[in-house]
């Protein structure tokens, strides 16, 4: 058997029982990974499920910095006896296996081709602890300071995190510290060094780790989001949490106490997208998160605010759908679903960002657009970017930057005597000046309605005023393509007739898919999509290229659809590459799909769950 | 017809207000509705109690769900921004203007349909937060832009216009209403002005949650013999516990009553409900016994109607978010944005 050796390259994959207080323990493994200078991408796999059922967490080491899924596992820590066959059937050939060796296991549940580590966790923690809560608890402590020693994590970086993460709680130090210790001199009497090995490096630079539904909601408070209405689902409820979060560090007047925002936990999303739609109208930048679900219950809602034209922005944190769908695990499967929400002719902005420093950056400029055009935009997170620490650019902000209000009458220019049509296209680019209520006493007024009107919004059931109406909104669409972020290229280094359309958190994994096609030799030019209408520089890629591979994580191939849609592009020109079994995307994937397709193999149309 | 302008000529006796607005300056387009409809009655209702509290029409927002109910916030107060949301989720919207901006006044008009089948959930929930509204039902229980089916309010019994019988329960919005938190609730009946109007001056200048079920037959398809939300139905079932006047703040109190006979309760702003006892044991500040009354007279078969429970220190969903005095639609960036030192440090926390 040949042992992987790797340095500062690997996967590692934490199985472990949810609600057993193992996520923070893991959270510190990854953390002093990137202390150390290596760069990693960790993601929860988990299921819906508050206590008892399998949870995984996997740790990609990465000094090269994919930071995508990799695929395969090197290291596995099976503290899970639930899915012991699945954790042991999943490691590389040549991998390593750590498990809880407390209790005699037959070699019938073992690999030859594997190197199996065991170490008494159990039995130590049992030894040094009464307290049945602390021996759960520190056992994955124990196993942490085990495998630090296994494969050259570094003391002091791990006891730094103790130190910081306890700052509040100092009595729980010295008790982590000794946890730490237990596990590392186990590990050392019995145990040598592996061969997956950490080595300090500067690969990480001024990059932090964050996840961006905490991202996004930071990037509403720096948007100038005042109103919040929310309805608890997975995987968006903690975008709610953390503007709330955010908000109370950052909104409540210093000398008052009192708040500059409002959140409200509304009885469901209808309610939620009502209050966002209400406090649009009202002046107020509101948002409400959400997931598919949410999405197919405010369609009404939506189709109101683009034909009353009110701005809302809605995060959609994408699940697996359809339906319930599998709630914990990610997708890109409502990309239709939110550009043509609701009844009768509608479409609508949507924003893709890639990892959390979009998140945060679309997350504020949704309301400069949303306030800009009148109408909701979409912000499609998913739960890979959504709940998962990613390592990210930091975020940046300029201060001479200014709240686009969009076109707004005040009190002076009806003072004036300004003409006032609420749907009058004064300007020729089909938005209209619109008015808070309450600005004036005798102007400005007007009746919002979701039926017909005219340029003044005075009731009107007239074909032609009706048509004019709808023509002017998809002027306002085409207004939308130049504010909307410019998709951005990933050019081969050889001319090619190839070429890959993708966006959001499948970019890891496909800009790491382009550099091992370049290194066989296939060139093919990456554009990402950053956004929904798409500007003339996707349909110009799509054009220059002979095959344009649109790769996205659901079934139905939906940007694909839009575009072909949108762009009255041949449908023959766009060839899909799919992964949709709700764990993120992988560079390994993604490639053979594209060899396969280049190299006119017969095409696996389902991808394979296990890989 | 809602096309036709009206005429700006003005009656030569129109009296201005306070503000110098005749209530002329208070209506709005006019009225689509059936000759005869209750709402048009509860439209000049409206007018009359703006005309009389002083109030500046564009400081006030009118918003409406889906039904013929919905439609009436066209024809009165053309100078207030007025919004036609979506079928029953009025509430909702008005939830979001008011935490927009809390300086506006909010007259929420709705439906029995709107309010007590599609719209029942977003009714309880922006009751029992306490929405600083006026949430007005125009109750005539039945559907009338669809033509005549029955609505949630249909009493059991009831006969619609074709014969047919209505089993299901009723759902009492006033009820609901009283046990959900409402800090001011009464019930009406479009052909009583004198009744009704100073019931909306008194919900206009409540704080909180103002909600108001005004019984409004539907002279086309629920106004015949059998149906219990007829005109003739309510006159003769019509069970007041109590004539209210609405006085303002500023105004003068006259001891034009016998002691006994005459409650007055002082709301937050300073206006004073003044309340004639007619039903002697009503005790129009207690909740608990508010509902029992209730409960008692409509058991009965008599529609209860009149100033059935207010609490003149009740709070709104402002205070419960504690939210600044300045409206949120008005903070500027400096307010709103935390700025790139903030960030750096945000950015740290995150290494």
């Amino acid at each position: 058997m040949t042992r992987i050796s790797a340095v500062n390259d690997f996967v590692v994959k934490f199985a472990n029982v949810n609600g057993s207080g193992s996520a923070s323990a893991n959270g510190m493994f990854a953390k002093s990974i990137l202390r150390m200078g290596v760069p990693l991408a960790a993601r929860n796999i988990f299921p819906s499920n508050i206590q008892g059922l399998p949870t995984w967490y996997e740790v990609r080491v990465c000094e090269q910095g994919w930071l995508g899924r990799r695929g395969g596992v090197d290291l596995m820590v099976a503290m899970n006896p639930q899915t012991w066959d699945q954790d042991v059937a999943s490691i590389e050939p040549g991998g390593y296996l750590f498990y809880d060796s407390t209790k005699p296991m037959p070699p019938s549940k073992f690999r030859s081709d594997i190197e199996v580590i065991g170490l008494p966790l159990t039995a130590i923690c049992n030894a040094a602890y009464t307290d049945p809560r602390q021996r759960q608890l520190f056992k994955n402590i124990i196993y942490v300071g085990a495998i630090a020693y296994l494969i050259g994590i570094e003391t002091e970086v791990l006891e730094k995190l103790v130190t910081e993460d306890f700052a509040s709680k100092p009595k729980l130090i010295q008790s982590n510290f000794d946890a730490l210790r237990l596990g590392r001199e186990a590990a050392a009497e019995s145990l040598k060094p592996i061969g997956l090995q950490m080595r300090r490096s500067d690969a990480v630079g001024d990059r932090i780790y964050a996840e961006g539904n905490s991202a996004a909601a930071l990037g509403a408070v720096y948007g100038g989001a005042t109103v919040c209405a929310w309805y608890p689902i997975t995987p968006s409820t903690s975008l709610a949490e953390a503007f709330t979060a955010h908000c109370q560090d950052l909104r409540v007047d210093p000398e008052t106490g009192k708040a500059k925002f409002a959140i409200v936990q509304a009885e469901d999303e209808i309610a939620s997208i009502g209050v966002v739609v209400g406090a649009g109208w009202n002046g107020a930048r509101a948002f409400t998160c959400t997931s598919g679900p949410g999405i197919s219950l405010m369609q009404e809602f939506v189709g109101l605010s683009y034909f009353a034209e009110i701005p809302a922005v809605i995060f959609d944190v994408q699940r697996g759908g359809p339906s319930t769908g599998m709630p914990t695990r990610t997708q890109q499967s409502d990309v239709l679903l939110a550009a043509y929400a609701s009844h009768g002719d509608t479409k609508h902005p949507l924003l893709f960002p890639e990892d959390p420093t979009e998140c945060f950056e679309f997350g504020a400029l949704a309301f400069d657009l949303a306030d800009r055009l009148q109408t909701t935009v979409f912000v499609m997170l998913d739960l890979d970017i959504g709940m998962n620490e990613w390592l990210c650019r930091p975020f940046q902000w300029d201060d001479s930057r200014r709240l686009d209000r969009g076109k707004v009458m005040t009190y002076d220019d009806l003072e004036a005597g300004k003409d006032f049509g609420r749907y009058l296209d004064v300007d020729g680019d089909g938005i209209a000046y619109r008015t808070y209520p309450g600005v004036h006493p005798d102007r400005g007024a007007y009746f919002t309605r979701g039926t017909s009107r005219d340029p003044y919004a005075r009731y009107s059931e007239e074909g032609s005023v009706y048509v004019g109406n709808m023509k002017r909104l998809l002027a306002k669409f085409e207004t939308a393509k130049s504010l909307i972020p410019a998709p951005v290229l990933q050019p081969a280094k050889r001319r090619t007739p190839h070429g890959a359309i993708y966006y959001g958190s499948t970019t890891p994994a496909m800009h790491e898919a382009l550099a091992i096609l370049e290194a066989q030799g296939v060139h093919v030019d990456g554009l990402r999509v950053r956004g929904f209408p798409f500007s003339d520089e996707v349909m110009k890629f799509i054009e220059e290229h002979e095959t344009v591979f649109v790769v996205e994580q659901n079934r139905d191939a939906q940007l694909r659809t839009l575009v072909m849609v949108e762009g009255g592009v041949n449908p023959a020109k766009l060839e899909p590459v799919l992964g949709y079994d709700g764990s993120p995307i992988t560079a390994r994937f993604i490639t053979d799909q594209i060899l396969g397709l280049i190299r006119g193999a017969t095409r696996t149309p389902v991808p394979e769950v296990a890989e | 017809m809602t096309y036709i302008t009206k005429p700006r000529l003005h009656h030569p006796l129109l009296v201005p207000n306070g503000l110098g607005f005749t209530r002329r300056d208070y209506e709005g387009k006019v009225s689509t509705l059936c000759a005869g409809c209750g709402h048009d009655s509860i439209s000049a209702a409206i007018i009359q109690a703006a005309y009389e509290l002083d109030l500046p029409p564009h400081r006030l927002a009118k918003l409406s769900g889906i039904g013929c109910s919905s439609k009436t916030p066209d024809y009165f107060l053309g100078n207030s921004h007025g919004f036609n949301a979506v079928h029953g989720r009025m509430p909702s919207v008005l939830t979001g203007a008011n935490l927009a901006n809390r300086e506006l006044i909010y007259l929420g008009v709705s439906g029995d349909g709107d309010s007590a089948s599609i719209g029942l959930g977003q009714f309880a929930h922006s009751v029992r937060r306490g929405v600083n509204m006026t949430y007005i039902v125009e109750n005539n229980g039945v559907y009338g832009l669809t033509k005549g089916q029955f609505s949630a309010t249909s009493d059991p019994g009831s006969k619609s216009k074709r014969g047919v019988v209505n089993h299901d329960q009723s759902i009492d919005l006033v009820g609901l209403a009283l046990q959900l938190g409402a800090g001011y609730v009464a019930r009406s009946f479009s052909g009583d002005k004198a009744q009704l109007v100073p019931l909306i001056k008194g919900a206009l200048a409540h704080k909180g949650a103002a909600f108001i079920d005004v019984l409004s037959p539907c002279v086309q398809f629920n106004n015949h013999v059998g149906s219990t939300k007829s005109f003739d139905y309510v006159r003769e079932h019509n069970a007041a516990m109590n004539r209210m006047d609405f006085i303002e703040a500023r105004q003068e109190i006259l001891a034009d009553y016998a002691p006994g006979e005459v409650e007055l309760v002082t709301q937050h702003d300073g206006s004073i409900l003044k309340l004639r006892k007619i039903a002697a044991d009503y005790d129009p500040t207690d909740r608990i016994s508010a509902m029992s009354h209730l409960q008692l007279h409509q058991a009965r078969g008599e529609v209860v109607t009149g100033l059935l429970y207010v609490d003149p220190e009740s709070k709104d969903l402002h205070d419960h978010l504690a939210t600044v005095q300045k409206p949120l639609n008005q903070l500027e960036d400096r307010e709103l944005i935390p700025g790139s030192e903030a960030l750096a440090g945000i950015n740290d926390s995150l290494r």
